[in-house]
């Protein structure tokens, strides 16, 4: 059953990402080089939207909060995503948008994946080298959301309001940005 | 719902598949299963790389420390492949090509082994663009497990929950990502 539910979500996912274009890598540089924000709107009200539902579920309790999962922050989060960074403008591919990639045929998907398999091989090498350095130190405690959340053991910022207020706030911003954001933009 | 959707459908249509995820199992995820991968490759070719020990949280071990770590639930999930978040990930690569045979958008030849804008820049030889793709997929994973996740679990689901990791993820990628895209690329 967990492996139908896995192979279903999963290419629901990889389906998705083709249709909005994600796996495309034209549309990704574009993006990050300021020339088509359309996968800037896309993402932006994809977050805003499953955001807002996600809160408001888990004020009815139609959402389970066991099955949250919030990522410890640590200084390794802010290094290694200015890598990833520098990894997702050179080839247009992150990890989950060169898997797609595959799936779609394109050729030099194979060649992210392959890199991509090199590297985090690196890092599975390098790890124990970071392990007591500043690199895997907490921020603001480690699990920590702005909003609070019903699983008490996760830090919150905003801890003396309800956290579907925050988060309705900040899911109405990103949804307008997305919608006032431009799509295609001249290049001058 | 042919070709690729406007970013009103798309984002709404993003939004809800990671809001399924966190309702029926978890947060979607993708970079480690690179690791995952990695382990599985190595464990075949080592046979000893993860073992059962009944004294780790997750039931196993690794001589490795990465995989090691919390508990051994990496080395738990490479001495078992058939789990959830790989399966997922497999099934990423068949949605995205169900996408390509139910009239999604289709890539031509050319886009297959790179895209437009590189051949722009760079011209139409197959070997480069390979081998830069290459490259950015060893920057792009050994980033995104340096950082604990990668534009999925961090910026996507991360932030959807409000996790203080996700903001981070998010700025840290775009910051290194739009100047190198404008540095390699250009705007015209």
């Amino acid at each position: 059953m967990e492996i139908i539910s896995a192979l279903c979500l999963g290419a629901l996912f990889g389906f998705v990402l083709h249709r909005v274009g994600a796996s495309n890598p034209q549309k990704v540089i574009n993006m990050l080089r300021l020339t088509d924000l359309h996968l800037m709107k896309v993402i932006l009200l994809g977050i805003a939207l499953a955001s807002a539902i996600l809160f408001v579920g888990l004020t009815l309790g139609i959402f389970d909060p066991a099955r949250l999962s919030v990522k410890t922050s640590y200084w390794g989060v802010i290094i290694g995503g200015l890598l990833l960074g520098a990894g997702w403008a050179v080839s247009g591919y992150c990890p989950g948008t060169g898997v797609a990639a595959l799936g779609e045929g394109r050729k030099d998907s194979i060649f992210f994946i392959a890199g991509g398999l090199v590297g985090a091989w690196l890092y599975m090498i390098t790890y124990s080298a970071f392990k007591g350095t500043f690199l895997l130190d907490k921020i603001l405690g480690g699990k920590v959301t702005l909003a609070q959340t019903p699983r008490e053991s996760y830090a919150v910022l905003l801890d003396k309001i309800p956290g579907i207020i925050p988060a309705l706030i900040v899911a109405l911003v990103l949804g307008i940005i997305a919608w006032r954001l431009p799509g295609k933009i001249a290049s001058d | 719902m042919t070709g690729q959707l406007n970013w009103l459908k798309g984002g709404i249509v993003l939004g809800l598949v990671f809001l399924l995820s966190v309702f029926f199992v978890k947060p979607i995820g993708v970079s480690t299963q690179f690791v995952i991968l990695n382990g599985i490759i190595w464990n075949a070719v080592s046979g000893d790389l993860v073992a059962k020990n009944p004294d780790a949280k997750s039931g196993y071990s690794s001589s490795n420390a990465y995989l090691n770590k919390s508990g051994g639930k990496y080395a738990k999930n490479v001495a078992k492949p058939l789990n959830y978040s790989f399966v997922y990930v497999l099934g990423m690569v068949l949605g995205a090509f169900l996408s390509v045979i139910t009239k999604g958008p289709k890539a031509n030849s050319l886009d297959r082994v790179a895209p437009e804008v590189w051949r722009t820049k760079f011209g139409e030889k197959a070997s480069l663009r390979y081998f830069v793709a290459f490259i950015g997929g060893v920057l792009a994973l050994y980033g995104a497990r340096m950082a604990g996740g990668c534009t999925s679990g961090h910026m996507m689901s991360g932030m959807m929950q409000t996790s203080v990791s996700g903001y981070l993820f998010a700025v840290a990628a775009f910051a290194a990502a739009i100047p190198t895209a404008l540095i390699i690329y250009g705007r015209k």
